[in-house]
């Protein structure tokens, strides 16, 4: 097994300075991850030695890409604990993956009767697609109340299942603001009492703590390859395989069929209908790499390392008296957001950036969420496996140039 | 590089901007957002003939659009709309690293030069000459007096 003290040194992007010499502190892995050596030599070695297209050829090369492509998609499904690998669908990320479910599972089911259900800390991405069907059906988007602390009031959830005309659930696993991990297991349970579907954003979680799809009894999941050390352009989602066999395809064209004719066609099985066109076959062999480069270091361990961080983190800037942070204390994944009085997080940010601390400023494509903080944006820190507590204090020292430029308890008029 | 960014006259309007609040009798009157990062400006202009008689603003923002705000409020009292558009092509050739400080002539705004060495900033600088751009354009038409502040999906 390796160790997650010395993973840092299989990262190269890390071991560079950045803003006139100073050693790069990348604190935005919530955005996307750094990539391992080994995820960037699989890819370039797949371009190198396999680069064929898949499922279409006989010839040596083809069949070893279709292999080297199979393979990380069973890789995948072992990852989330999914047995059947046919349930794991090549998207482009999560994006892609959530208006899959939403177009082609519940555009023809929903009516004006019905309800879907979202949570304010929702990402645009598991927000306006949902909003794309309520357009188009007449179904009403209702949503769970959050507590003060940024987590779920599951009372107003209960509530909301009351009606009686909830048929989609649709939740972030872990807030990618808030850092808040939702209780999706509870959820699924009680949405299914009411016959409503479960789809969970899992895009800050399953690269981050243990997934395990039947233990969570969700319907669909879905995630991007790039938040846990794999390449863009590569999502997955996965899904409960009755519901994805009684899904019409979303594209048309090559590989999603099964027999075509000049008027009408017949679809191919699962997974294959929903991955028309040639797919991102590199990609998915650099996701595969990524997988197992987490499974050496395991997930328990990843989880455990992050929540050091993130307690240290907090218990750094929660010393600093101008430094105002969001979101649960306690049950919560590795993203810390907070805004520095009286300053406007790009004016962190660009200063941090100075100092060499990489973090994200701004709404997050979580503007709704912004409105709740009442707040126009924050500043958000996010680990992973390579950053140390030393990350953090690089994150407190640039913190202390920001209140050496703007001064004390800055407040403008 | 910090220090050509954040200078004390920056930080300066930015802690205390001038000119801030709403314009009574406004002739022209823009709203603009910037959704990506949340910064916000209403631009009142109050003409006399062709002469900009006062400027004032309401928004929030970062330090950058709002000294630049500020700054510009300042500059454009007494100025022709023929000068104020002169001037605000100057100012955009400026930060965007086009036209050196002293050759832009743009007094106390010269400081807002080092915002070119930071390009993903350049857009929050421009934020309230955008405005400008959309105020002179009403006043040069002699259109309505004062256009329907906000835009839609804009923030109050």
């Amino acid at each position: 097994m390796r160790s997650i003290e010395t993973c840092r040194e299989d990262f190269p992007a890390l071991h560079q300075t950045v803003a006139g010499g100073r050693p790069l502190v990348y604190l935005d892995s919530a955005a996307t991850a750094q990539k391992p050596r080994s995820v960037i030599e699989a890819e370039a070695r797949f371009y190198e030695r396999d680069n064929a297209n898949v499922h279409r050829g006989v010839h040596t090369l083809a069949v070893r890409a279709t292999e080297a492509y199979e393979r990380a998609r069973r890789a995948v499904a072992r990852f989330i604990g999914a047995t059947d690998p046919a349930c794991v669908v090549f998207v482009r990320g999560t994006t892609e993956a959530i208006n899959l479910v939403a177009r082609s599972y519940a555009q023809p089911r929903l009516g004006p009767d019905d309800e879907i259900v979202l949570t304010p800390m929702e990402h645009h991405s598991n927000m306006v697609p949902w909003q794309m069907v309520a357009q188009a059906t007449g179904a009403r988007l209702r949503y769970v109340d959050l507590l003060p602390d940024g987590t779920l009031d599951l009372a107003s959830y209960e509530r909301l299942l009351e009606s009686g005309r909830v048929r989609v659930v649709a939740v972030t696993h872990q807030s990618n603001v808030l850092g808040t991990i939702n209780p999706v297991r509870e959820m699924a349970e009680r949405a299914h009492r009411v016959g409503a579907v479960v789809v969970v954003d899992a895009a800050q979680s399953v690269p981050h703590q243990p997934v395990d799809v039947r233990q969570l009894g969700c319907d669909f999941l879905a995630f991007s390859g790039h938040k846990m050390m794999g390449p863009t352009g590569i999502g997955v989602l996965w899904g409960r395989r009755e519901l994805l066999e009684s899904m019409p395809p979303l594209f048309g064209g090559g590989e999603m069929i099964r027999e075509v004719g000049l008027f009408e066609s017949t679809y191919n099985e699962v997974p294959y209908k929903f991955e028309a066109g040639t797919p991102p076959i590199a990609q998915a062999v650099g996701l595969g790499a990524a997988v197992e480069y987490l499974e050496s270091l395991g997930m328990e361990q990843v989880r455990a390392h992050e929540q050091r961080l993130v307690a240290y983190a907090l218990e750094r800037l929660g010393q600093m008296p101008d430094v105002r942070i969001y979101g649960p204390r306690q049950h919560r994944g590795g993203v810390v957001s907070f805004n520095v009085e009286g300053v406007h997080p790009h004016d962190v940010a660009t200063i941090l950036d100075q100092e060499g601390v990489a973090v994200r400023a701004g709404h997050h494509c979580a503007q709704p969420l912004m409105r709740w903080l009442d707040v126009p944006a924050t500043v958000r820190a996010s680990f992973y496996v390579y950053n140390t507590p030393e990350d953090v204090d690089a994150l407190v020292r640039a913190l202390e140039a920001v209140r050496a430029i703007f001064g004390a308890g800055a407040k403008p008029r | 590089m910090l220090e050509e960014l954040y200078r004390e006259v920056i930080l300066d309007h930015y802690k205390s901007p001038r000119n801030k609040g709403p314009l009574a009798g406004a002739d022209a009157s823009v709203h603009l957002h910037n959704p990506l990062c949340g910064d916000e400006i209403t631009l009142a202009l109050a003409v006399e003939g062709e002469t900009i008689r006062e400027a004032r603003f309401t928004g929030q923002g970062c330090s950058i659009s709002q000294a630049s705000a500020s700054m510009m409020t300042e500059a454009l009292r007494g100025k022709t709309l023929a000068e104020a558009r002169e001037m605000l092509q100057r100012f955009t050739r400026m930060v965007r690293g086009e036209l050196a400080p002293e050759e832009a002539d743009l007094g106390e705004l010269e400081a807002l030069a080092g915002v070119s060495r930071f390009p993903v900033r350049v857009k929050c600088a421009l934020l309230a000459w955008e405005a400008l751009d959309k105020d002179l354009a009403h006043l040069e038409e002699g259109g309505p007096a004062g256009s329907p502040a906000g835009e839609p999906g804009g923030r109050p």
